[in-house]
C-alpha cells in the first residue's frame, strides 16, 4: 500500500467537508474490498474517511412497508437483523464469517463489483439508495462495472426495501472466491411493480430480465420460465465460466429462486 | 498516528502509520505472533482475530480501524495452563497437524461456537469456510467445533 493519511470523522457532514479538502480522498468503510485494492495498488488515496461508526449509518428498523438498512451495517448484522427471509439469507451467505462480520451494505453497494450478491437484492427488491443529498432508486443506480450514480464525495447514508409477498435469491458460488458466478434474485411485490428479476455475476453489474418477469407476472412458479433463455452474447466470460454456461446458469437459478420464494 | 486499544484485555497505546495492518502491528509491534500472515489477501484465515468479540480477518483492517476498540487473539483465550474449551477440544479431536492455520481455525470457531445454537454440520463447514487448512481434510475440525457447542449447551 502507498502511504495515506487516515481520519475518522463524528458526523456525514464532517465526512463530505473532509472529502472536500483531500487531494484523492476516499471513504473507508469495512475495508474489505478496498484494502484488498490498495494491497494491489489498484488505488493511491490520499486520505481514507472512515465512515464504519457512523452512528447515522448504523439503523436498522422496519419502517411501514419497508424495512430501511443502514449504509454501515454489516453482512452479519443484516442476516440477523432484517426481516425480509431472501434479503437476510443473501446478507448471510455472502464471502465468509468474517468477512460478514467487517463488509458492509453501503461499501458493497458503492464499490458494484460485478458478481456481488448485495446488487442481486436491492435491484431485485427495487430498493431506494438514500445518500446525504438525494433519494437513488436501485433501477437508476448500477451503472456498470465497478461504476454507480454515486457523485465522488456523496455518501450512502440507508438503502429502504419494500417488503415483498415473496422473495428468493439463488447462486452458484465460485468456490475458491466463493463469489457467485451468477446469482438470481427474484421478487413479487404485491404492487404495481409486479414481479422483479435481477442477475449478479454474469455481466458488466447486476441486470434485470424483463422477459422473465413478464411470464412470473402471468404465473408465479419455475414452469412459466420453461422455454425462456439469455442470450449469451454480451455475458461475462471468464476462466471459470464460459457466456453460454453462464446465461445456462440464469434460467436455472432464476427457476430455484423462484421455487425457493 | 496515535491509536489506543485493548489487546486481550490490557490496555495498548501506540504511534502507528495509517496503512500498518492490524496483522503486522499485533505480530511485529506487540510481539503476538500467535495471529499468522499467511497469504495477506483475505482468503486463508490465518490471521483472525477478534474485534469486539467478532472473528475479523486481521490482513483485512488497518490498526488504525481497532482504535478504540477490543482484540482478542490466540494468545488471550487460554487462562494460564487451562486451554480454553475449544482449544481443548481442538487437542482432543487431533484437529491440527503442522498447525499454521490452528490459530485462525482456533479464533472463527470460537466465533461460531458463540453464534450457533446448534451443532449443524453444514452451518459450521459453511461457518469454517473463511479458514484453510492444508493438513487435515477439515473433518476433524468440524468435529472439534460439534464437541465445543456440546459443551456450551451442556454446561448452560
Ligand atoms: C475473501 C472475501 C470474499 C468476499 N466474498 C464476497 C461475496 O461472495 N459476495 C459479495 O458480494 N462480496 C464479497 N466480498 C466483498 C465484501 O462484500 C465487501 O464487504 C464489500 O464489497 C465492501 O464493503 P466494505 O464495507 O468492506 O467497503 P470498503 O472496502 O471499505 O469500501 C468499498 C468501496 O465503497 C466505498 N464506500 C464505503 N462505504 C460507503 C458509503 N457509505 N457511501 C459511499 N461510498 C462508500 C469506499 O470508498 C470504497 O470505494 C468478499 C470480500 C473478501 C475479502
Ligand atoms: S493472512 Fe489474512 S486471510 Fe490469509
Ligand atoms: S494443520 Fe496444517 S494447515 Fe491446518
Amino acid at each position: 500500500m502507498f502511504p495515506f493519511d487516515y481520519i475518522r470523522p463524528a458526523s456525514v457532514t464532517e465526512a463530505i467537508a473532509a472529502h472536500g479538502q483531500g487531494e484523492e480522498p476516499r471513504y473507508l468503510a469495512g475495508g474489505q474490498s478496498l484494502l484488498g485494492a490498495l494491497k494491489l495498488r489498484l488505488a493511491a488515496p490520499s486520505t481514507l474517511i472512515d465512515l464504519a461508526r457512523l452512528a447515522e449509518l448504523r439503523g436498522i428498523r422496519r419502517d411501514g412497508a419497508c424495512w430501511v438498512v443502514g449504509a454501515g451495517i454489516t453482512h452479519a448484522e443484516m442476516a440477523v437483523g432484517v426481516e425480509i427471509p431472501a434479503l437476510a439469507a443473501l446478507a448471510g451467505s455472502i464471502g465468509d464469517l468474517q468477512v460478514r462480520n467487517m463488509g458492509t451494505l453501503g461499501g458493497a453497494l458503492a464499490n458494484n463489483d460485478p458478481a456481488g450478491d448485495h446488487a442481486a437484492g436491492a435491484l431485485g427488491l427495487g430498493a431506494e439508495i438514500r445518500t446525504d443529498r438525494r433519494v437513488i432508486p436501485a433501477d437508476n443506480f448500477f451503472l456498470g462495472m465497478f461504476e454507480t450514480a454515486l457523485e465522488p464525495d456523496e455518501v450512502i447514508v440507508e438503502v429502504s426495501y419494500p417488503l415483498p409477498c415473496r422473495a428468493g435469491y439463488a447462486k452458484l458460488r465460485n468456490p475458491a472466491s466463493g463469489y457467485p458466478v451468477v446469482g438470481v434474485f427474484v421478487a413479487q411485490t404485491g404492487g404495481e411493480a409486479g414481479v422483479r428479476v435481477a442477475v449478479t455475476g454474469a455481466g458488466a453489474c447486476v441486470f434485470r430480465l424483463p422477459e422473465f418477469e413478464a411470464a412470473l407476472e402471468r404465473e408465479f412458479s419455475p414452469a412459466a420460465l420453461a422455454g425462456l433463455s439469455v442470450p449469451a452474447g454480451d455475458l461475462n466470460r471468464d476462466l471459470h465460466a464460459t457466456a453460454e454456461y453462464r446465461a445456462h446458469l440464469i434460467g436455472v437459478l432464476a427457476g430455484r429462486a423462484v421455487a425457493a420464494s | 498516528m496515535r491509536i489506543s486499544l485493548q489487546v486481550n484485555g490490557q490496555p495498548v497505546q501506540a504511534e502507528v502509520e495509517p496503512r500498518l495492518l492490524l496483522v503486522t502491528f499485533l505480530r511485529e509491534r506487540l510481539g503476538l505472533t500467535g495471529s499468522h500472515l499467511g497469504c495477506d489477501t483475505g482468503q486463508c484465515g490465518a490471521c483472525t482475530v477478534h474485534l469486539d468479540g467478532r472473528a475479523v480477518k486481521s490482513c483485512l483492517v488497518l490498526a488504525a480501524q481497532a482504535d478504540g476498540r477490543s482484540i482478542l487473539t490466540i494468545e488471550g483465550v487460554a487462562s494460564g495452563e487451562t486451554l480454553h474449551p475449544v482449544q481443548q477440544a481442538f487437542r482432543d479431536r487431533h484437529a491440527l497437524q503442522c498447525g499454521f492455520c490452528t490459530p485462525g481455525m482456533v479464533m472463527t470457531a470460537l466465533d461460531l461456537v458463540e453464534h450457533l445454537e446448534q451443532p449443524d454440520d453444514d452451518a459450521i463447514r459453511q461457518g469454517l469456510s473463511g479458514n484453510l487448512c492444508r493438513c487435515t481434510g477439515y473433518r476433524p475440525i468440524i468435529d472439534a467445533v460439534v464437541d465445543a457447542i456440546r459443551a456450551r449447551q451442556a454446561g448452560g
